[in-house]
Order: structure tokens, then sequence, then C-alpha cells
């Protein structure tokens, strides 16, 4: 066991692991920070992508040493102190873009690193980006819906609810 | 996974030297051996971090030669070599997803040498030069089948250099589940001829299609492809695709690379 | 002017913010106090006899708690089964047992052979590893045609061979269809498969049993869509643990799809363990378990033959189907290729002779049962593949055929069992015409033409039995359990509700709808209506949720509830207004007396009712809570029209989707969001079945697609926006809302209308296809087209 540090969500984090301890059950288990999800182990479904240093990464991918003194991000962190929602989680919302929640966080943290590059993502661009995290609920409809209007554009135009 | 040592050299001669030791293994991006180690089917002793090493990071252009460090990821390579090698840019921003892209790297790919991986197609077709810590391996000299590459027990690949062919395009046929090229063509064009590599087909990894090739460089156009085809004997078959399939595909995209250049 | 309240009102769902924020609270989030993990053994043999099981070395291991083998579960019940199928000689169904760890034999790749507890979880795979297994291959039986022929090995030594029923539908019928065949003008005959799949919910299932020894009660949290029928089944026939002693709770549940109802035997184990070592024990799937431990869907293999007279009519129908139950038989496996299946053969038509086969087949692969839809798409794809088959054979409009054919009054009787309250396939087709733009196809398949790409549109009706059901009619069709739905509705002394229910959500936004109902009837707010779900031990008796049965069954049980709640705080208020209690009436949250501006406010009520100072104590008690057991009188019967639009690139094959719309028949709605929501992920589940998904095993009963790198998933660039529509509403008559479930109609509806439009396609650039087995893969169809 060794000790890693890092930041998460603004704040000093640390706690004991492995070698082989993967960040994201060093945020789940040791940190406690459950939002972030592990729906599958080859990398595919998305529903633990976190931020480190800026960018998307996979935390089932990813070891905890390897973030040792860096700035993670993850769904708790999102929303205001206050418990406002941020736009995108608000649209989300608004959208019905979740049911049963799992996938969600992931989809969160990835569609911020989308926002992120492409201010203005048009709906094949979002699909594009979606590609690794994989919902099975929703059928992608109300999702890429709820991010088109998270980077303000009118969807009024697609099918109702 | 198994448990192991973590070593973060900061220096290549330090990953080197952790290297040297039994059953170290180098971890590059981690995004195929990550994986490959939750299902226990690897079991170093010692992984050894290539990420903090500041010389295999980084690229550069010079004299018609884009150099990768090794350690950079996909995602970098996208973004910065989209206008010096436009088809390498769009292969390196369409391997995995946007995530696996932060942390996969160019010189773990090729280290790997997944027979589905898409990088392989584009060093073989542009006839990059593999640099190690101990070497420069020529491409065609370094792809050895399988998984299975030039390199030798414990050596890193540090640097890659690709010549910047004239136009290039690089047509990847998406395996529905896994998202890797159940076919990829790489196309490009030089003043000296016209190079075409595949992956994803056959059942000895990334090649080389002569064939092509030879009518390519007299005629680069669709049309100069008219009635080659690939045997089918040799191709790799699975649940999403046959070997008839795959060659028939690797014909296919061939052309539309070579539209698409055009 | 859309309500933005109530029932018909689409307010943002409650459940979202804890979500979105992170602070769910999944069974995987939940960690006891000194729990440990267990690690399964799972056999990697699809048929093979144990010689020998040694766990001294892995004891040994570091962090080893205990190692339990199947020797530990002698004389500990099985896992049971929820129904049993009466066959067509009047034979009861052959019933394996069906142990918790295998005894003497794994029947299936991942079959659990061994479980390490341990301190963690790392460790309790470590020592895994470390036990000496010794194993006698013996042949695998996968294909289900050579599995009940003569001589074939047998999945179960003990059973006669691996036919486990031989059931048809009605076997009455036989004589009149084969008059029927003989005498018809024209028969079309299609030979299909409806492909194996694996539900994948995002959330891989997890277990944590508890015991208190104090108090010698038993918890289990589990990832379950039903928790009173896992603590029912595991407690009553596994564990012998008495319901008062066992709480099960299923908190957040991410997805089910059918997979999560069953009682599995990873649960038993862990409450079992728990109890057995005085130590809490969690079991946390990882994915490629999954692939190999949650029960498959689908997996038929059907011959279905269409009977038409000169005119088109259909005059008899009759189909043969192979169904895989793999190598147990999960909890209600029997009832999906049966009453779920061959009660729907029907579908939308006035069919007036109809007759089913169905055997099913043990075969050394994962045992396999409901999942979305449950048999009611393997009958809709077998039914609208057939009848598009049929038009293109005659020439004919397949749209006209279907409209000539339509069943168009009711009740309607089919002759299959079952009799359809209601619908109007004419208005759901009308619906489809327009939203789905049937007239500007053609210019669309030129536009695709001229990008050198072929397009074809594929059309399909489907209707389901939902509602899951009468138990008195369950009852005489082999269920082993009732299924009505149940509430408590608690009314607080400052007026604010709390229902109790036994319905579980998981992704159905319960806790946003089921409000909006009591909200309704009372007129109050809906934030005064809180939902409590999923803990045995806050909950009335329940079924849980399946079969598109919450709103319909659960929501009436709420109903039910609530009614009863109204019926005595009228009393109470009548007494507070001193006026008689027929005349009180309860309008926007309060009650008045006819004819008078006498009013009494809601919370008035109930503050009454707790502090019952002012109060008919001699005519009723105080508190204002009221529990109701719902049972339907019939399953509900939504329907619709679907159409899907392909392009198909001739080159390599490959289809995509390019429109996709539906209009659903679900009687009335609650919540225009939710539904619309669940028809999405429906059609999305449909589309892969049709075009990705499938769960292949080799010959040696090794499963190939046992990961999402060979198992394709829909991602959100394989999917349109849909277009749908929920405008025709045909009430159900029979239960208080006229609701009839929308959670399985898109995945039921959509296979066809897929498949349909990629036979147009390849039709349409002359191929002489008339079928393709789903998943229409590139590969597929580019092998269809060389033929």
């Amino acid at each position: 066991m060794t000790k890693v540090s890092m930041t998460v969500n603004g704040k000093a984090a640390s706690g004991e692991a492995e070698g082989r301890t993967l960040l994201s059950s060093f945020l789940r288990e040791e940190l406690g920070f459950t939002g972030t999800h592990v729906g599958c182990d080859t990398s595919q479904c998305g529903a633990c992508v976190v931020h480190v240093n800026g960018v998307a990464v996979k935390s089932c991918t990813m070891l905890a040493v390897e973030a040792e003194g860096a700035e993670v991000a993850t769904i708790e962190g999102q929303a205001a102190p206050d418990g406002t929602l941020n736009t995108i989680q608000q649209a989300f919302q608004d959208h019905h873009g979740l049911q049963c929640g799992f996938c969600t966080p992931g989809m969160v943290m990835s569609t911020a690193a989308l926002l992120k590059e492409n201010p203005k993502p048009s709906e094949q661009e979002i699909r594009e980006y979606l590609e690794g995290n994989i919902c099975r609920c929703t059928g992608y409809h109300n999702i890429v819906k709820a991010i088109m209007a998270a980077s303000g554009q009118d969807v009024s135009a697609i099918a109702a609810e | 996974m198994y448990e192991f040592d973590l070593v973060k050299p900061a220096t290549l001669t330090e990953a080197v030297a952790a290297l040297g030791e039994e059953d170290a293994q180098a971890l590059g991006g981690g995004q195929t051996l990550i994986p490959t180690l939750k299902q226990r089917l690897a079991s170093p002793s010692k992984l050894v971090l290539l990420s903090g090493i500041a010389e295999m990071q980084g690229i550069s252009v010079e004299a018609g030669v884009v150099s990768i460090g090794g350690a950079t990821p996909h995602g970098v390579v996208a973004a910065e070599v989209a206008q010096s090698y436009p088809a390498l840019a769009a292969l390196a921003g369409n391997i995995g997803d946007p995530a696996v892209r932060n942390r996969g790297t160019i010189g773990g790919s090729l280290a790997n040498n997944d027979p589905a991986a898409c990088y392989p197609a584009a060093a073989l077709a542009s006839g990059a030069t593999i640099v190690t810590n101990a070497r420069q391996i020529a491409a065609d000299d370094y792809f050895d089948g399988l998984f299975t590459t030039a390199l030798e027990e414990g050596e890193i690949v540090t640097q890659v250099r690709l010549p910047v062919p004239e136009v290039a395009n690089y047509q990847k046929f998406v395996q529905p589940a896994s998202r890797f090229a159940l076919v990829g063509v790489f196309v490009a064009k030089f003043a000296d001829g016209v190079r075409v590599a595949v992956t994803g087909a056959s059942e000895d990894g990334v090649f080389r299609w002569s064939e092509a090739e030879a009518a390519l460089s007299g005629n680069f156009s669709a049309e100069a492809l008219d009635g080659l085809s690939v045997e089918a004997e040799g191709m790799m078959a699975d649940i999403h695709g046959s070997k008839a399939y795959r060659a028939h595909l690797i014909a296919v995209l061939t052309k539309r690379a070579v539209a698409a250049a055009v | 002017m859309p309500k933005d309240s109530g029932i018909g009102a689409s307010p943002k769902r409650r459940e979202d913010v804890r979500f979105l924020t992170g602070t769910g609270n999944y069974t995987d989030d939940i960690n006891l106090n000194g729990q440990a993990y267990v690690h399964f053994l799972r056999s990697d043999m699809a048929h093979g006899r144990i010689t020998s099981i040694d766990t001294t070395a892995a004891a040994a291991m570091p962090g080893v708690v205990r190692i339990f083998t199947g020797a530990d579960f002698e004389g500990v019940g099985g896992i049971p089964c929820g129904w049993q199928i009466t066959d067509k000689h009047g034979e009861v169904m052959q019933e394996p047992a069906h142990p918790v760890l295998a005894q003497g034999k794994a029947r299936y790749v991942g079959d659990a052979i061994a479980a390490v507890v341990a301190d963690t979880a790392e460790q309790a795979r470590d020592a895994a590893e470390a036990i000496e297994l010794d194993m006698e291959e013996l042949p695998a039986v996968i294909d289900m045609k050579a599995a009940v022929q003569e001589g074939a090995t047998k999945v179960h030594d003990d059973l006669t061979s691996n036919l486990c029923y031989d059931w048809s539908l009605p076997e009455d019928n036989k004589p009149a269809v084969e008059e029927a065949f003989a005498n018809a003008a024209h028969v079309t005959t299609l030979e299909l498969v409806n492909n194996r799949l694996i539900a994948n919910p995002m959330e891989p299932r997890v277990a944590v049993g508890d015991f208190n020894r104090a108090t010698g009660d038993s918890t289990l949290y589990t990832t379950s869509q039903n928790p009173h029928v896992i603590r029912l089944l595991m407690g009553a026939f596994v564990l012998g643990i008495p319901e008062h002693k066992l709480r099960v709770i299923a908190p957040d549940v991410g997805g089910g799809f059918g997979t999560k109802i069953f009682h599995y035997a990873e649960e038993a184990f862990c409450t079992f363990a728990a109890k057995a070592l005085n130590r809490a024990v969690k079991w946390t799937s990882t994915r490629s378990e999954a692939f190999i431990s949650d029960a498959h869907g689908r997996d038929h293999v059907s011959t279905i033959q269409l009977a038409l007279d000169a005119d088109n009519n259909f005059t008899a129908l009759r189909t043969d189907t192979y169904a895989n139950m793999g190598a147990y038989l999960s909890t209600f496996a029997p009832s999906v290729p049966t009453w779920l299946h061959g009660t729907l053969m029907a579908g939308n038509y006035k069919t007036p002779a109809i007759y089913v086969n169905v055997k099913a087949v043990f075969t050394n692969t994962v045992p396999v049962d409901a999942y979305r839809g449950a048999g009611r798409p393997e009958a809709t794809y077998q039914l609208e593949r057939v009848i598009d088959k049929a038009a293109r054979e005659l020439g004919v409009d397949p749209v006209a055929l279907r409209r000539q054919n339509f069943i168009t009054e009711f009740p309607y009787a089919t002759p299959v069992a079952v009799e359809y309250d209601t619908g109007d396939y004419n208005a759901t087709m009308d619906k489809l015409e327009e939203i789905a733009d049937f007239a500007g196809f053609a210019a669309r398949r030129s536009a695709s033409e001229a990008r050198g790409k072929v397009r074809g549109l594929g059309v399909n009706c489907y209707i389901e039995a939902c509602g899951i059901a009468p138990s008195n009619l369950v009852g005489q069709l082999g269920a082993r359990a009732g299924l009505y739905e149940s509430a408590t509705v608690r009314v607080n002394a400052t007026g604010g509700l709390v229902v109790m229910t036994g319905s579980h959500s998981h992704g159905q936004g319960h806790e946003t709808s089921f409000p909006q109902v009591i909200a309704e009837m009372i007129g109050i707010d809906e934030s005064m209506v809180e939902v409590v779900h999923g803990d045995t031990a806050n909950t009335p008796m329940g079924m849980g949720t399946y079969g598109s049965r919450s709103l319909a069954v659960g929501g009436s049980a709420m109903v039910r509830a609530t009614e009863k709640i109204i019926a005595k705080a009228k009393k109470i208020a009548a007494h507070l207004m001193e006026a008689a209690e027929a005349d009180v009436e309860l309008k926007d949250g309060a009650f008045s007396v006819a004819g008078t501006d006498k009013s009494v406010a809601w919370g008035d009520v109930t503050l009454a009712a707790y502090v019952p100072h002012n109060y008919p104590l001699e005519d009723i008690e105080p508190g204002l809570e009221e529990t109701a057991f719902y049972d339907p009188a019939n399953f509900t019967y939504p329907s619709g029209a679907y159409a899907c639009e392909v392009e198909l690139d001739p080159e390599t094959g490959k289809v995509s989707i390019e429109r996709f719309a539906a209009a659903d028949d679900f009687g009335n709605v609650v919540n225009p969001m939710i539904v619309e929501g669940q028809v999405h992920g429906g059609i999305g589940q449909g589309i892969g079945q049709a075009l990705l998904e499938g769960a292949v095993y080799n010959e040696d009963g090794q499963l190939l697609s046992a990961s999402y790198m060979d198992y394709a998933m829909p991602r959100a660039d394989d999917l349109p926006f849909y277009q749908v529509d929920h405008s025709c509403q045909t009430p159900c008559t029979h239960n208080p809302l006229g609701v009839k479930g929308c959670g399985e109609a898109g995945a039921i509806g959509s296979p066809p209308s897929v498949v349909n439009a990629v036979v147009d396609a390849l039709q349409s650039m002359g191929k002489d296809v008339t079928h393709v087995d789903m998943p229409l893969s590139p590969a597929r169809v580019w092998q269809a087209m060389q033929g």
C-alpha cells in the first residue's frame, strides 16, 4: 500500500492504494465518491468517466497512483455548492436525459468535456462523441437533445415531450 | 488484477533500467494493458509508467516528417497534426472514444500491435521509422504478425517518425461492438510511389497490399483498382465477418481511400 | 394546452437530482461494517463432471475467510422456478434441480462451482485461482434441434431428455388449422431465428448479505426489480428463512429490463454466507461475469406459416418454435415462450384459426428468461415478418394487407386464449402514416439513390399483453405466485402523503408519476406526495415491476388505497362540517358541502384524523392510512404501428437507421414525458436486437460474444431521433386509470419494421432476398446480397 494524494473537486483528498488499485475503485471505495460508477471492465461503457487535469478519462482504466497530485473532477463536484444544478445537469433533467441514472455521471462528465472543446456541437458530433458512453435506458434520444439544449441550441423542433 | 509494483521513472534511462528486471512491463496509456490486467491475462511483477518521461512527449514537424513522442496520446496527435498530416490526425481522432484518446498513446499502440488497431496501418503506409531507446526500425521491418513486433524484451518505442505523403486517407470500417477496425485501409501517395496498408483483416496482422500499390503508383485513381481483389485465404474470420467479407472490404475501402485522397 | 400538474402533465423527474449529482444509492454504493467479499469460481467448461475440488491451498491464501463448495449446500434448497407448464399431453414440464453451487456437474460456462469469501475482493479472486479443480469434460449440448434428437447427451442425467416441455395452444384448434391450410389460396412460410440477447442493464448485479446475530434477522441488499419476490423465493424455497426474519432491500437499481426479476444463486449465497460467517458478504459482478451469469433473453427458432384466402384474408396461422431454456430453469423462464408468446400470436388480426407449438429445450448455456417484452417480441416478430413476406409474395401493399385483416370490434376473443378489451388499429396506422411521412418516402428513396445508397421502408404493428395479470388466470396457467400489486397510502397529520408500493422503480420514474395520480385525485400539489419502494420492511407485499405492469397494476392498487383514504376523509369532513357524508365533495384539496358555502381544507381533515378532539370516534378510528391490493381482471393490451426507414450501403452491407416512427396506443397516459422516454429506450433496444446484438455460442459452449468487445451495444451514433406519438388512446376498460403500460412496447414493436425495411431495400435493388436473420450486421447483409 502507498499513500496517494490528489485534489478531488477542489479539495485535497488522500488514501491508501495498492499498485493495482484503479482510480475508479480509489474514488469509490477509499474516498467515498460513489457517484462514479463502473459498468464494464473493457473500458467501453463510460459510466466511470471523470476529469483528470482537465481532460476526460475512464477512471476504470487508470491506476490510482497515476493520478497522484492530479486535479480530479467527479460528478459530485458539478453542481453549485448550494446544490443548484449546472447547465448540463439541468438540461438532462429538463429533457429527461436519464432514466435509471447509472450511466448519467459519465454522460454528464463526457458532455462537459465535449462542450469545452466544441461549444455548439451538431447532432452528429454529439452522437460520435458519445461513442464511449453507453446508455441502455434512453435510446439516446433525450440525451442528445439535452446536450443540444445545454449548448444553447433550440431543440423545440426535435420530437416534443 | 494481480498485484504488482509500480515505478514512475522520470527519464528514459531509468525506465530502461527498470524494464531490465524480471517480468517488468511498460505501461503507456494503459488503455489496452489495464483491461488485459483486469482479465488477469497478464501478470507483470512490475509496471513501469512511461507517462512521466518528458523526452517521450511532444510532436515536431520538420523536413516533411512528423515526429511523435511515444507517450503522446491519440487526442494530442489528432489536434496537433491536423495541419501537417490531416489523414493521420483523422485516424488518431477516431481511435477508441474521446476518453480513451486522452490516455492511449501511439507508442503503446505500436508496441502492442493489435491486428485491428489503426496506428499500425498509418505507420506502415507512411513508411514510418519506429525509434526505440536502442535503435531505429523501419516500419516494413517492425510489424511481425499478431501482437508481435521487432521489439526486444524491455525495448521502448520512444518516438515515431512518419514521412508526410503528398496525399493520404484512412478508411476505417468499424467492428460494431469493439469499434476497432473490422478492416482499415491507409493509402499514402508519395512522390516515389503509393503505399497501401491494411489492418484488421489478415491473420498475419497489418500488411501492405502490393498489387494495389503497383496499380496506384502508375495511376492514382479509384479506377486503377478495378478488378483487383484480395484473396480471402489468410484473412481473419469471426462472428463479425468472414474471410471473404474482409477481403471484399479491403477492395472497397481502398477505393474509397483513394477517392477521398484525390 | 398541456397540463402542468396531475394526470397528463410532464413534471420534471424528482429522482433525477440525486442521479445527476452522484448522490444515488445503488447497491454497490452500500458497504457494511466489516464486510467480506465473495468471488465465484465459475466453470470454463460448458459441460463437465467435477472429479475433485481441493481448496486446501486456496484456504491458506492471505485474507481468505472461508471457501464454500457444492458440498456446503447439500440439504439447502435449490433455486426455484416460479412457473410450471403443463404440456400438450397434460404432463407437467421436466424440472431439474438448480443448486446454489454446482453439485457434481457444471452445466454451462459460468456455472458457479465454488465461492471464496475473503477480506478483499482481489484476495478472494487470488484465492479462487488457487483452488485445485479437476473436471472431466463432457460433450456440450448447444444446438436446440440437436439437443432433442434421440441419443443426444443429456444436460441433466436424471431427466428423460433435454425436452423441458412440448406445449401447444390450443391443441383443439389443430384440425381446424390444418383444414384451413388445406383450403388456402396462398400459404406463406418463414423460418426465422429470434436472436439470443443479453439484457445488459448498465449496473451489473450486486448482492450484499447481512446477518444480525442479536435478532437472528437476515438482510439482503440486491439489484432487484422485485424485492418481495426475492424474499419469498429465497426465504421459503432456498434458505428456509421465514419472511419476518428476512428483509430484502433493492435501493436505486441501475436498469433491469427483466434480467433483475429473477432470483439468482449469488443472492442466496451472500445471505447464507453472512449467517454462516456472522459477517456481511458482498458480491459485485463484473461485466464479464454478467455476460455468463445474468439470465439471457429470446433465443427462439421458429417456423411460421400464414394461410390466406383468394381475397387475401388471413384464414389460419401455425407456428412451431424451439425455445432455449439454457441449462436450468430461471425464475419465469417456462412462461416466456408459452403464455407470454403463444397467446399473442393473433396479433392485431382477426385470423380465425391459430395453432402454436413450442418445444422448450435444455442446453449447456446460460439460463434464458424474460428480457424486455419477453415472448411478445418473439410473437410479434414472427407474425409481422410473415405478413410482410406474404404481402411481397402476393404483390400487395403490406399496410393494406394489414389493414384488411385488422380486428376492428372489441372486446375481441382471440383463438389463442385472451380477450382484447380495447384498441383501434386503424387509428394508430393512420397516425403512423402521418408521422412517418409515407408520402415523402419516394423522394427520400431517390435522394438516397443519388448518394449511392439504397433506402427501404418497413412497417409493422404489434399488440402486447401487459399489466400481468389476474392471479386466478395465471394460477391456472402454471404460475406459482399471485400477480396482484399493493399500495399503502399513509396520510400524515399535516396533510402530506406517503405511498408505499410493491412496484419498484429502476428508471421508470415512479417517484414522479405516482404522486401525479394521487395529487389529481385529491386536488393537492404533487410535492405533498412521496413514494417509498424497494424495501420489504416498509412496503406491503408486492410482486414488483416487469411486464409493463407498474401503473396498470401497482398504480391501480394506489388508486384503490387512495379511494379508501378519500372515503374516510369525507366521513371526517362531514363530521367537521356537520353535514351528511353523501353531500361532501372533494375538489382542489378542499371538502365542501354541495349547495352551501361550508368547506374544510384537506389539511384540516388530516389533522383531525390524528388529533381527534372533534372526531366521530364512535364511527371511525383515528388515523388516515389505507392499504389496497389490486388484482386485475385481465391483461391490458397496448398496441401500435411502427415504421422504420433504413439506408443500405450496397458495397459494404452496412445498414443505418434514417427514420423511425412509433404510433402507440397506451390508453390513458399519466406522464407523457416519461412514456415517450420509455418508448425511446424500447426502440433503442429493439433496433439493437435487429441490427447489432447477438449472444453467440460456439459448438463447445463457449460464449463468443462475452464482452462489449464482441456484443454490440447500441451507441448514440447507431440511432436516430425517433418520432413517437401516443395520441391514439383507447383506455383500458378494467383498471381505474384506464392505462395499459408502455415499458416494453418499443422493444416489441421495433425489430420487425427494421428487418422489413432492410428486405424492402434489398428487393428494391433487385436482390431475391426474402429474409435475413437478426442481427442484420453488415457482414450478414452483404452475405445475403451475394446469394
